[in-house]
């Protein structure tokens, strides 16, 4: 059972992050974008993550994709925005190096060493009291400059979104 | 209980197809969530890695990787809107006055 939810959940994150890269229309890559989130917040809970997952869907799944739904209705694109294809030997290219580099992960993955931990975990463990409990004490200190960043992020998307008032 | 290469092996797979978008899209928004297809991929290969070590510090590294991943997508979608109110397109072909 745990073997058939994995590779279930595993099947659809793969196809529908190729989807995503392969759809001509923004809107439908988000839609795929956020299936793939989806299967992978099922695989945070069966990892004892599942404050994590929640985080996954209400934050990613949530605000990050209603922002690019925003964005890319703002923009109100053309169907004609890109012109022919390019040569096809950069898409074959492209699928060449793809295929390598994964089977360089899955040599590594393979042949390096992984240490066997521990099969049981406390009962509590990937809680909200837990993970808020190292957050607070041992991760306090990156936890404050995630504020900061924040602030950052907040001033440097009103500075550079904003239309330049006129005679400036 | 599934072993934890396999989860490794599925966030390789995903973080790769992330790095294709990135190279062969030429939409700048399809290129944007190809990035955060990595980010999520990497996401993964720590909430594995905490599973498997007992230890919640790959939980918070993950709390921590998403709010980085907020404040990108904030600040690339504002210069995706400053790029289309100068050039009008959101073609990455077009974007070259930084090219040597």
């Amino acid at each position: 059972m745990e073997y058939f939810i994995f590779f279930a959940c595993a099947i659809v994150a793969v196809i529908s992050a190729i989807l995503v890269i392969v759809q001509k229309n923004p809107v439908a890559s988000v839609i795929f974008l956020i299936m793939a989130f989806f299967a992978q917040a099922i695989l945070y809970i069966q990892l004892a993550a599942v404050f994590v997952a929640v985080l996954q869907i209400v934050v990613y799944a949530g605000a990050i994709m209603v922002l690019f739904l925003f964005v890319i209705m703002l923009l109100n694109l053309r169907r004609d925005e890109f012109g022919p294809e390019k040569h096809p030997l950069h898409r074959w290219v492209t699928r060449l190096f793809a295929i390598v580099l994964v089977a360089e992960l899955v040599i590594i993955i393979i042949r390096g060493f992984v240490r066997e931990g521990k099969a049981d975990i406390a009962a509590q463990f990937g809680s909200v009291e837990q993970v808020g409990t190292a957050l607070f004490t041992k991760y306090v200190f990156p936890f404050e400059l995630t504020s900061i960043l924040l602030i950052v992020a907040i001033i440097g998307a009103v500075v550079l979104a904003k239309r330049k008032a006129e005679g400036e | 209980m599934v072993p934890l290469e396999y989860y490794l092996i599925l966030s390789g797979i995903i973080f790769t197809i992330g790095v294709a978008g990135v190279v062969v899209s030429r939409n700048i928004i399809i290129v944007f969530m190809s990035i955060e297809l990595m980010l999520n991929a990497a996401n993964l290969a720590l909430i594995s890695f905490a599973r498997r070590l007992g230890d919640a510090g790959g939980h918070v590294f993950v709390f921590i990787v998403m709010a980085v991943a907020a404040a990108e997508a904030a600040v690339g979608l504002a210069i995706i809107i400053a790029l289309f109110r100068n050039k009008d397109t959101i073609n990455m072909d077009e974007f070259n006055i930084m090219k040597w």
